[in-house]
């Protein structure tokens, strides 16, 4: 008597059709989740930037009239302002980060531990990074004031000039951002192919045509990861500038993630509508360089099928 | 052996029984605060005191951080009410009073005679007639000096406010900053507009400017910024990128001679190593004669939820911390003023100081700007003061942006 001839037809249908059922099932809790958590209140914004919502009263529906007050809001185009200004000098991290991947690229004894103090920055909360940066840049007692102040006489206080400020906090996002990309690229870097770097060697490649030419393009998956981290980064930029500057001076430093705290959920801020309207734009923001990735991403592992 | 243990058993549920009833006889009372160390230290004696005299309520007092306190409450007010909650007076409380989340305690006031006692702030905690809650403490306003510094510069106290411009100069001269403030918090320089404003314009004025009745491009809103552009030049540089506490450590360290701040401060400043013989306080200084007096003298609160659930004991927990008694304890620790008329001042030079001015003062007292303002236009107030402080040429825009917010906010 065979085993299979006698359990064919009693099999259930949980036996028939496990091999498909059992993988959502292991993704049921998390797509829960992340419905609940994420996709829902996603819903839940744009619906409430249609009203005037102050948190504690009914809602009351007024169509468009919070993006038509976005429009013509001057704090909102400063943070729109601020916002390309972050994307663009954040971008300064992708080279900067292969630049010294490439040169922690060594097997030097003890290597691994410069590695890891280059390391430091992003594991550090952003806060305190923002505030030791605050502290170096402080009039009076700070370490650049002083420096400035040795070498041109009179101090500039970074975060109290409206001009400079945002560039002071740019800078200190920069230094986690930094440690982040380098170890991607350190990664990357592991897994160039020594064959074709000795081929090249053979064939007289040095220096800045070899890294052109044979290691940059296999670095183009950490690349690619590295210059989406950055865009997400820049556009989050909310922990720097609520520690640094609170969106100061006279809101100079605003940024979009800020501007819609500001209005929506701070001590003097009652405009939830508002601010999911703020909200709404930097998510359209951001689905547009995330579609951008998605595509190119799909794109690449359909030319490579 | 099984009867020894049934009958442990039965003992121990009696015990058990016996403690859980004992328990279920006190009724408890939340409290959510955001006090200091100090004030939470006198709270919390006071509450000892409560109980003693009140055996049946158990006061259980939740303190929180004072910045994340002002965004905590939103959360807790609609979803996990206490029964008790730190909040302030005036227009501050105006967004909770208007949604229906704070209790009317008109009948606390009337059962205690509170409209006597507590009289100088009764105003600030009444809307549509009724009173929506106790305060507790409330404390001056006005100019702190560094002796020292005055000293050092060859000037002497300024009987008015051009003589105050005047010894700027010779402030200048010995390298101090005649004013300092610092504005990264935002609300010390609405300090300075709002005593500006009171002393160039009076106080029905400034109620009404900050009511929306008055606009920002009327002739004495720019009279008064006319008056402040004079001492613009004079302030702390870079006052926009340090706390007070920095501006207060210039001042404790006589780079700077006069600050214009709240009683508060006077702890930070004798931390900075300032004594009573060098820390000097006087009224901001007069501008307009004709101008009645009025100060500034923001005051603290504690209110019943609309949402708590032990009404009966969180309204005698309110008469308790209305009465003179528990007023001067908690003042003592605070280092600030009473409201109850029965209250003792504390023996400090500068508490006296305050109780002095404050009870003199025959214009009105305003509460602060932030709290006098509704909240958007006063965060948008305090970035035109420190955008006025930091680039004066710009009066015109702050002006007509800030009259623009007033059109929209004050439907």
């Amino acid at each position: 008597m065979s085993m299979t001839s006698t359990n064919r037809q009693s099999r259930t249908w949980w036996q028939k059709n496990q091999q498909t059922l059992t993988p959502w099932l292991f993704l049921t809790p998390g797509l829960i989740m992340f419905a609940v958590y994420v996709v829902w209140p996603i819903f839940a914004s744009f619906q409430i930037s249609f009203y005037d919502y102050d948190g504690l009263s009914p809602k009351e529906y007024i169509g468009t009239a919070n993006y038509s007050e976005l429009w013509g809001d001057r704090a909102f185009k400063t943070s729109l302002y601020n916002n390309v200004i972050w994307l663009v000098l954040y971008m300064l991290a992708v080279p900067l980060g292969l630049m010294i991947a490439i040169f922690l690229n060594q097997n030097v004894r003890g290597i691994r531990i410069y590695k890891s103090l280059f390391f430091f920055p992003f594991v550090i909360s952003q806060v305190v990074v923002g505030l030791m940066f605050a502290w170096f840049y402080a009039p009076n007692f700070g370490l650049l004031y002083k420096v400035i102040e040795f070498f041109t006489g009179k101090g500039i206080a970074i975060l109290a000039s409206p001009t400079y400020a945002t560039y002071g906090i740019i800078a200190a996002g920069l230094w986690p951002q930094i440690a982040y990309v380098m170890i991607l690229y350190l990664t990357g870097l592991n897994n160039v192919s020594p064959d074709q770097v000795e081929a090249a060697r053979l064939d007289g490649a040095k220096g800045f045509k070899m890294l052109w030419y044979v290691i940059l393009p296999q670095l183009r998956p950490a690349t690619f990861i590295a210059v989406v981290v950055t865009v997400i980064g820049a556009l989050r930029s909310f922990d720097l500038v609520s520690i640094m500057t609170n969106g100061g001076p006279f809101g100079s430093t605003r940024v979009l993630s800020y501007y819609m705290y500001e209005q929506a959920l701070s001590e003097y801020g009652f405009r939830m509508g508002y601010g999911a309207a703020i909200a709404v734009v930097l998510f359209g923001i951001m689905m547009f360089f995330i579609s951008g990735f998605v595509w190119k991403m799909l794109r690449d592992e359909r030319g490579m099928s | 052996m099984l009867t020894t243990k049934r009958t442990a058993g039965v003992a121990l549920a009696i015990a058990l029984l016996s403690g859980t009833t004992a328990l279920a006889e006190t009724r408890t009372l939340s409290y959510y605060a955001d006090y200091d160390p100090n004030p939470l230290a006198a709270m919390e004696a006071l509450i000892l005191e409560f109980e003693a005299a009140n055996p049946d309520i158990d006061v259980v007092l939740q303190n929180f951080d004072h910045e994340g306190y002002k965004t905590a409450i939103r959360n807790f007010l609609t979803t996990d009410a206490p029964d008790l909650a730190n909040w302030y007076a005036g227009n501050r409380m105006a967004p909770f009073v208007d949604a229906g989340q704070f209790l009317d305690v008109t009948d606390v006031w009337d059962a205690n005679g509170l409209n006597e006692s507590l009289a100088s702030a009764a105003a600030s905690m009444t809307m549509d007639g009724k009173k929506w809650g106790i305060p507790y403490t409330y404390y001056q306003w006005g100019m702190y000096f560094n002796k020292d510094a005055y000293a050092a510069a060859g000037a002497e106290i300024p009987a008015n406010y051009e003589e105050f411009v005047a010894n700027c100069e010779l402030f200048k001269a010995a390298g101090i900053d005649c004013l300092t403030t610092g504005t990264s918090a935002l609300w010390p320089g609405a300090g300075i507009f709002d005593y500006m404003n009171l002393r160039t314009n009076g106080y029905e004025f400034h109620n009404a400017l900050t009511s929306g009745d008055i606009a920002w491009t009327d002739d004495r809103v720019r009279a008064t910024f006319a008056n402040w552009a004079k001492v613009v030049p004079y302030i702390t540089a870079d006052h926009a990128a340090i706390d007070w506490q920095d501006a207060a450590a210039l001042m404790s360290q006589g780079k700077a001679a006069n600050y214009v701040m709240g009683n508060f401060a006077v702890a930070t400043f004798k931390d900075g190593g300032m004594t009573d013989e060098n820390l000097g306080f006087m009224a901001f200084p007069e501008i307009d004669a004709s101008i009645p007096r009025a100060e500034e003298a923001p005051t603290d609160t504690i209110h019943i939820p609309a949402g708590a659930k032990n009404v009966e004991d969180a309204k005698t927990f309110l008469a308790f911390i209305a009465s003179a008694d528990a007023q001067t304890k908690l003042n003592a620790a605070l280092g600030q003023l009473p409201i109850n008329a029965g209250s003792t001042v504390g023996d400090d030079p500068f508490i006296k100081a305050g109780f002095e001015l404050l009870s003199t003062t025959p214009g009105g007292i305003a509460q602060f700007f932030d709290r006098d303002a509704p909240a958007e236009m006063a965060k948008l107030g305090m970035e035109g003061f420190q955008e006025f402080m930091v680039l004066p040429e710009n009066l015109d825009d702050i002006l007509e942006r800030l009259e623009a917010a007033r059109e929209r906010i004050y439907k």
